[in-house]
């Protein structure tokens, strides 16, 4: 009985304890679905996006630049089809065995061997090792042709930048190439864009207009392992093409000046006189911006980097150039607008001045004799343009030179390598070289030597607002939103007013005080080129529809000693380096004149053998292209 | 007496297999079909190695268990005792002669498979307590004498089983003896006093653990510390089973699973792929099956006429509820990781054979839940 009672009491006691136990094993479970549901339900859309977070990686391909076009819609800068050759070391069987035959097909350096080993050990498996990034079309197809032999090696097609013009459009352009880190960092869109193997403007245009002509990136997305490795397309995202960009310039005439220039040291630029578009702007020697692509090889790079006509500088906007003769315009119209002279003013020339126990010397040893204005500039006679420099004093001169443009930047921000120049006054050698102006110094600035430094364009757009009866211009070489027809600008020109485009408004943009004082000067180019005697004479047209104006220039680069104006060599005498520099500014046709251009061959010689020629050439096409160019007024807007 | 020996006696097969518990049965065969769905799943939709093994296992285990259920409770009970001391001698064959993988020694060759012990003694522990509790008189259970000798019982399998090192399974163990002597009526202010004495020996415990093992409680108090790292697997575990969601992401199509962003997820993490693939509903309702499992388990302790049934029973229905507690906190990210598994759900035979013993077991108390034990 007591054992049975024992018995029975143990089994409350278990049942009590058990139904304790009950209790609290409902509490932990309500407890762990109560965290389920805060989990699955309440965060679910957290751990979704994690959950695609993990599967889904995103690929960016590189993006396709925009087209850069001429003024007549001609590709100038375009993209290629390219093919490429990638490994992926997951498939490969016997890698060593693969490359060894890749390197006798493609002919491979040992080089190249070397850093295909490099990154398969860097890279992931999976990953495209490529072998090389453009092949040629024979590669391609001997490479398709054993690929039963070649496992794990892959054939891809892709797009690349393209030149179709290469040497042609080398400085205005630039090139495109691999970015550096600090260039990835620098701009915020390629940042975003990168892509390993993408490239981006490195210079000129392509790196100016960079985030026009990027484009935006295709995008593929995968589904992804938890190692990284690729098991599902999901979805392909197109990437946009960069913008377009349409330039003013003229390829027909950017050719010619190439072919003109013949390799030698120099500048061509050609520009609209009304609505400042520059037509030409060549700088010579050049190179072929399609070697950067993919990667330039050291031989290749070291010939242009040591050519000493220097092809890397862009001679028509950062070369330095003293403009010598080619000056005499504006010393000419600054005296007339300051009233020092008249055009009945004259001045004997008798082969040299002498001021202060100086002697300047004029070009013309025996001298001019009596020479009026326009005598003077036919001749180019310096002694004449000592005398009115010595009048008018460089300040006053420094104010109308700065006013034509002379001393500043021309296409401003445009390209980051465009240089000032220089026109000097008192104040300036003051401030910069700490010393007095001497009156010696006003003589030489008269005829475009001492301290003056002008850029070819410069020089271009001087003569084109001389040209346009004296109105500033803005020169521009992309087309923008709201271009404005040849005609119209010279309209609005001819009104005295001109119309912004930037600020949308009409601007007084005279920079004469009397119209008069343009046209002597006018005429005086004119004589300089179409009479007996005239400096580049032997350079006229007379055929009116292409007849010019202009004015040469000889800028020596180094004082010439006595004995050598003595020994009065020839040009082939003389050391390449110390050969003066030609020059030549002109604009045409004279009656009704639409275009100007300034050209420098450097060490040329003087301007009217060097230089005048390569106008009369260059002439011809220009205003044969006229109408075309009219013509083309589908003006495309294109916002920038 | 007489009349039930009798009575006990005459039960012949038929009345065996008639006297089974069928609710459990079925609860059982279901999650043993589940199981082998999610192995096929973890296996990414085709029958590969796991599925296979588990599908094995299972056709051997389950027959196992009726035959279990097939021998008279007090068989049972008369080899508690005998089943525990074998358990024990396994235990010290493993920490002589076991297999070593990744830093443990636990297993023993088979031959045709191979046996974790200790999970054996998940079932032998109870099974030992139970008898132990039931021969005792209520008025002996506090006295010195029977709490050195319960202590023993505990710690002994305990000392093993933490020295392979295992501490998922001898918390499993010490838990599972732990409430045989709560509902033996063990006083329960020693419960209170010894937790105490546990709070406070707790830095002492933990200047104990290996590095590893406190590296897994500092990753569970922040996953983000290391989170490539050691807070990956439970980082991952909570990513699936959230992106789960209501529905669930459906049967064959949980991405974290299929694309091997989940760590163990054919053992310790099967609740984790179960969960992305069939979300809240899918997981409430395994819970509501095992609910159902613990339920009849308790059930069949209460219609027991013997003390020995009884506790074993609710000790058997106490541990399964502690497996899945552990193991579901652990992949929900409420308990640090310690290995254990899910019952029947994770892949692993040695714990399948113990459950199913166990089931055996409990099987066997409802077939002859009117024997009396002396």
């Amino acid at each position: 009985m007591i054992k049975s009672n024992s018995g029975i009491r143990k089994t409350d006691v278990i049942n009590r304890r058990m139904f304790i136990i009950g209790a609290a094993k409902v509490v932990v479970f309500v407890g762990i679905v109560a965290r389920l549901f805060s989990l699955q339900i309440n965060e679910n859309k957290k751990y979704l996006t994690l959950s695609d977070k993990n599967r889904i990686r995103e690929w960016k391909l590189p993006p396709t630049r925009g087209n850069i076009v001429d003024y007549f819609g001609n590709v100038i800068a375009g993209n290629l089809k390219v093919y490429q050759l990638h490994i992926i070391p997951e498939q490969v069987e016997n890698f060593n065995y693969l490359l060894v035959r890749l390197k006798n097909l493609l002919n491979l350096s040992d080089k190249r061997i070397a850093r295909i080993n490099k990154l398969k050990a860097e890279l992931k498996p999976w990953d495209s090792i490529i072998v090389s990034e453009n092949l040629s079309w024979s590669q391609f197809v001997k490479i398709n042709n054993y690929l039963y032999d070649l496992v794990g090696v892959k054939p891809v097609m892709t797009i690349s930048r393209n030149y179709p013009f290469n040497d042609v459009y080398t400085h205005v352009l630039g090139y495109v190439s691999q970015p550096n880190e600090q260039e990835i960092l620098e701009n915020e869109t390629i940042q975003e864009r990168f892509v390993p193997g993408m490239k981006i403007g490195k210079l000129g245009l392509e790196k100016r207009l960079e985030n026009h002509l990027i484009g935006t990136n295709a995008i593929q997305r995968y589904e992804v392992n938890a190692y990284g490795k690729r098991i599902n397309q999901l979805e392909h995202q197109k990437g946009k093409q960069g913008s377009k960009i349409r330039l003013t310039v003229d390829t027909e005439i950017q050719k010619a000046c190439g072919e003109l220039l013949n390799k030698n040291a120099g500048s061509i630029s050609v520009m609209d006189i009304y609505t400042g578009d520059i037509i030409a702007m060549y700088s010579s020697p050049s190179y072929n911006p399609n070697l950067f692509l993919f990667g330039i090889s050291q031989d290749e790079w070291q010939l242009i980097r040591n050519n000493p006509l220097k092809p890397l500088i862009n001679k028509t906007l950062s070369g330095l150039y003293s403009p010598g003769s080619t000056i005499k315009p504006i010393v000419a119209l600054s005296a007339l607008e300051n009233k020092v002279i008249d055009t009945k003013f004259k001045v004997k020339c008798t082969g040299k001045m002498e001021l202060y126990g100086q002697t300047f010397h004029c070009w013309k040893e025996k001298g001019h004799g009596w020479v009026s204005l326009k005598n003077a500039m036919k001749q180019s006679c310096d002694t004449y343009f000592y005398e009115v420099a010595r009048l008018l004093g460089v300040d006053r001169l420094n104010l109308t030179a700065e006013k034509f443009g002379l001393g500043k930047k021309v296409l401003g921000d445009y390209f980051d390598t465009e240089k000032k120049g220089l026109f000097p006054n008192t104040k300036w050698k003051k401030n910069n070289l700490g010393k007095g102006w001497v009156l010696g110094e006003t003589l030489i600035t008269g005829i475009g030597q001492g301290y003056t430094q002008t850029t070819p364009l410069q020089l271009c757009m001087m003569t084109a607002q001389i040209a346009n009866g004296g109105y500033a211009i803005k020169p521009k070489i992309i087309v923008d939103s709201n271009p404005i027809s040849y005609e119209d600008a010279k309209q609005s020109m001819e009104s005295g007013l001109l119309f912004d485009t930037d600020s949308q408004e009409l601007l007084d943009k005279k920079l004469f005080k009397n119209k008069k004082n343009i046209k002597i000067v006018q005429e005086a180019m004119f004589a300089s080129t179409n009479e007996r005697f005239g400096t580049s004479y032997k350079s006229r047209i007379d055929d009116p529809k292409y007849q010019f104006a202009g004015k040469t220039g000889t800028a020596q680069v180094k004082r010439i000693s006595k004995r050598e104006r003595e020994l009065d060599l020839e040009l082939e005498q003389i050391p390449y380096k110390d050969r003066d520099h030609a020059l030549y500014v002109a604009y045409g046709p004279y009656v009704d004149p639409r275009y100007a251009l300034s050209i420098i061959v450097e060490h040329g010689g003087s301007g009217s053998k060097a230089a005048a020629p390569i106008a009369k050439k260059l002439f011809k096409l220009i205003i044969d292209r006229h109408n075309l160019r009219n013509k083309q007024s589908n003006f495309e807007r294109i916002t920038i | 007496m007489f009349q039930h020996d009798r009575l006990n006696n005459e039960i012949t097969l038929f009345q065996k297999i008639k006297n089974l518990d069928y609710i459990l049965l079925i609860s059982v065969i279901l999650l043993s079909v589940l199981s082998v769905l999610v192995m096929y799943s973890t296996d990414g939709g085709e029958i590969l190695f796991h599925t296979k093994n588990h599908f094995v296992k299972l056709a051997v285990f389950f027959p196992l268990m009726i035959l279990v259920a097939f021998f008279n409770i007090k068989f049972w009970h008369n080899f508690s005792y005998i089943i525990y001391f074998i358990v024990i001698l396994l235990l010290i064959y493993v920490s002589f002669f076991g297999i070593k993988s990744s830093g443990s020694q636990r297993w023993m060759d088979l031959y045709l498979f191979v046996l974790q012990p200790s999970e054996l003694m998940k079932i032998a522990i109870i099974m030992c307590l139970a008898k132990y509790f039931h021969r005792i008189k209520i008025e002996n259970v506090n006295s010195f004498t029977s709490i050195t000798i319960v202590l023993s019982i505990i710690i002994i399998p305990i000392i093993f089983v933490i020295s392979q090192p295992d501490l998922g399974t001898s918390i499993l163990i010490a838990l599972s003896g732990l409430i045989i002597l709560w509902l033996g009526g063990m006083k329960i202010k020693y419960f209170i006093y010894s937790f105490i004495t546990f709070l406070i020996s707790l830095p002492f415990i933990i200047s104990f653990l290996k590095p590893y093992q406190k590296l897994r409680i500092l990753t569970f108090l922040d996953p983000d510390r290391d989170p490539l790292g050691a807070g990956y697997q439970i980082i991952q575990s909570k990513i699936a089973i959230g992106s789960g969601g209501l529905n669930g992401k459906g049967f064959l199509k949980g991405t974290q699973s299929y694309l091997d962003f989940l760590p163990e997820k054919h053992t310790d993490f099967i609740f984790t792929l179960f969960s992305e693939e069939f979300g809240f509903i899918g997981s409430v309702g395994l819970l509501i099956l095992y609910s159902i499992i613990i339920f009849r388990i308790v059930r069949i302790g209460t219609i027991s006429r013997s003390n020995f049934a009884r506790l074993f029973c609710f000790g058997y229905a106490f541990a399964i509820f502690i497996y899945i507690v552990v193991n579901l906190s652990m992949v929900l990210g409420l308990l640090p990781i310690v290995g254990s598994p899910l019952p029947i759900m994770s892949y692993g035979g040695s714990s399948m054979l113990a459950t199913m013993i166990g089931f055996g077991i409990v099987l066997s108390a409802k077939i002859n839940h009117k024997q009396m034990i002396a």
